[in-house]
């Protein structure tokens, strides 16, 4: 029962390149930015300086493509159905028939669009978790959404929560293969049968890992009592996020792309 | 600086009771009529059979339960008192049992530094506190690791650091070495001991296991929520027959220096550790 020792959380892999350096409130923000322009893109032009933008990332970041390519296995189905579905179903000129199918030259084209689209959305979201770590992600979405405080958005406490999930998780795992081990040694069995059988035989690990996580729930609010939290109101940090040069221009950068990406929607209209 | 007397002590119990569910149908008597005073730079041992009301105990030293009778003061504070809570967390502070349950950041000197933050120190003083922290565990080497990966006894020194870069005047282990393997536990009660006498650090060591009391100044012996032995731990293991009564094991040394005596060779109470013992025979040979 190695597998639950395999899954890491996250994917980050250390590095000093350029994007590493980046102040993680900058890439959660050109990230950001990103996704919301990618779905203002309407034309050939508006794609060629995202894609740009995508490539001039990753080769910053100096990740491996092939740690990219990894993590788009999982959807390749996905984009390959999305391509099918815009290329048949679009309506206009005829391009070729398949049987009953008619696929279409406007198919054809928003087909591209929406499956670079997708590719483009995948690499830069992975693109975030491979060059941040998960303390910083965690310090940068603190940081961004306590403006929202104000609007009821509980910064902070999302924040500790996923510090300490993440804290929690290899903790976790390594309860779960003790517990699996303990029932598989008196002849539980979670490997044969169907899957209805197989999900009925996790309910003698859940039950104890459940339990077991209650009980650490209560112990660790009681130690954080003990060294004096009391919420995220008049708290300090030992790291204080500091924004450099780079951080201006990244965000200069993100910011022509978008303007240019917007703009041509009017300049090049389809 | 007004009185001497109460200069002198950090935590005085009066007269503590506490019973959990109060007022239902589970009440339990937990602790009865508890008196005790500890005194700066002390190194005190409590021990005592499970369910004799020692945690309990360890628990009011820092307001995490308050008395249902008596009081407790710490450093003149009320625990009782709701403003003054969070100034006795930080005189207090305290370490628990299951080293994975009280670490709660994911990279170590982040946990090290939870408590000044939450105290609200500014950055620069963190920095400062987390690294001496670290350095007065030994453990500095390892400022930048994930907690899971280390040992049961690295853990829980990180865990003392975290407690004492709030800067606390006492130090409180509740059942701290319970789980970890022999050399984990003298790990940790090597890092007290010194911490103790080089920082003059108050220590309060809840445990159960005997060894561990013999170094004490002094050891508090608990039974059914009740105080029965307060002395310095030669006087408590010279009366090893009431401590078998209440079901507590004596240490091998006092084991062996019962019987020696028992066969006419008589050993001084104030011989407690297996090179005492060694040396003194040795040199009664001759």
């Amino acid at each position: 029962m190695s597998m639950l020792r395999d899954i890491t959380i996250g994917q980050y892999l250390s590095g000093s390149s350029v994007v590493h350096r980046l102040d993680p409130r900058t890439k959660i923000t050109v990230v950001g930015v990103f996704m919301i322009v990618l779905f203002t893109a309407i034309n050939a032009q508006a794609y060629v300086v995202l894609v740009g933008f995508a490539v001039l990332s990753v080769v910053l970041a100096e990740v491996p493509p092939r740690m990219l390519f990894r993590g788009l296995r999982p959807v390749l189905f996905l984009l390959m159905l999305t391509f099918a579905l815009q290329l048949f179903l679009t309506r206009g000129h005829v391009l070729f028939t398949l049987g009953p199918l008619v696929a279409t030259w406007e198919g054809l084209r928003q087909g591209i669009f929406m499956v670079l689209r997708l590719l483009l959305l995948l690499v830069m979201a992975s693109l975030l978790t491979l060059t941040t770590s998960p303390v910083s992600l965690t310090d940068g979405l603190e940081a961004i959404l306590g403006p929202f405080r104000f609007v009821g958005v509980p910064a902070h406490e999302l924040a500790m929560m996923m510090t300490i999930a993440l804290r929690f998780i290899p903790t976790l795992m390594e309860e779960a293969d003790k517990i699996m081990k303990a029932q598989m040694a008196r002849g539980a069995d979670f490997e044969s049968g169907n899957p209805i059988r197989r999900a009925r035989s996790l309910i003698p690990l859940l039950v104890p890992l459940f339990v077991s996580a209650f009980r650490r729930a209560d112990e660790l609010a009681t130690a954080m009592e003990s060294r004096c939290y009391r919420g995220g109101h008049k708290r300090t940090r030992l790291h204080r996020l500091r924004a450099t040069g780079l951080d201006a221009y990244a965000a200069a950068v993100t910011a022509g792309m978008a303007l240019i990406v917007i703009g041509l929607r009017w300049w090049i209209p389809l | 600086m007004s009185c001497a007397a109460a200069e002198k002590e950090i935590i005085e119990i009066d007269g503590l009771g506490h019973r959990y569910g109060a007022g239902t149908d589970y009440e339990v008597k937990a602790l009865e009529d508890v008196d005790l005073r500890i005194v700066r730079g002390e190194f005190l041992v409590v021990i005592g059979p499970n369910g004799s009301g020692k945690s309990t105990l360890a628990r009011h030293a820092n307001g995490l339960l308050l008395p249902t009778e008596g009081r407790v003061l710490v450093d003149g504070m009320d625990t009782r008192d709701p403003n003054r809570l969070w100034d006795i967390r930080r005189t207090v502070g305290m370490v628990f049992q299951n080293p994975d349950n009280q670490i709660v950041a994911t990279v170590v000197e982040e946990d090290i530094a939870f408590g000044p933050e939450n105290l609200g120190v500014p950055t620069e003083e963190i920095r400062r506190r987390v690294d001496e922290a670290m350095a007065l565990v030994d453990m500095g080497e390892f400022s930048r690791h994930a907690p899971h990966l280390l040992s049961g006894g690295q853990k829980q020194r990180v865990a003392i650091a975290g407690a004492l870069a709030m800067r606390p005047r006492c130090l409180v282990l509740d059942e701290a070495t319970a789980m970890l393997d022999p050399r984990g536990r003298q790990e940790v009660l090597r890092t007290v001991r010194r911490l103790n006498r080089e920082e003059g650090l108050t220590v309060i060591h809840i445990t159960h296991f005997m060894e561990e009391a013999l170094e004490a100044d002094r050891v508090v012996v608990m039974d059914r929520g009740r105080i029965v032995m307060d002395a310095p731990p030669g006087e408590v293991f010279g009366r090893a027959a009431e401590l078998e009564d209440i079901g507590l094991a004596v240490p091998q040394v006092i084991e062996v220096r019962r019987h020696l005596s028992d066969r006419g060779l008589s050993v001084p109470s104030s011989v407690l550790t297996v090179e005492e013992l060694v040396e003194h025979l040795c040199q009664s040979r001759r």
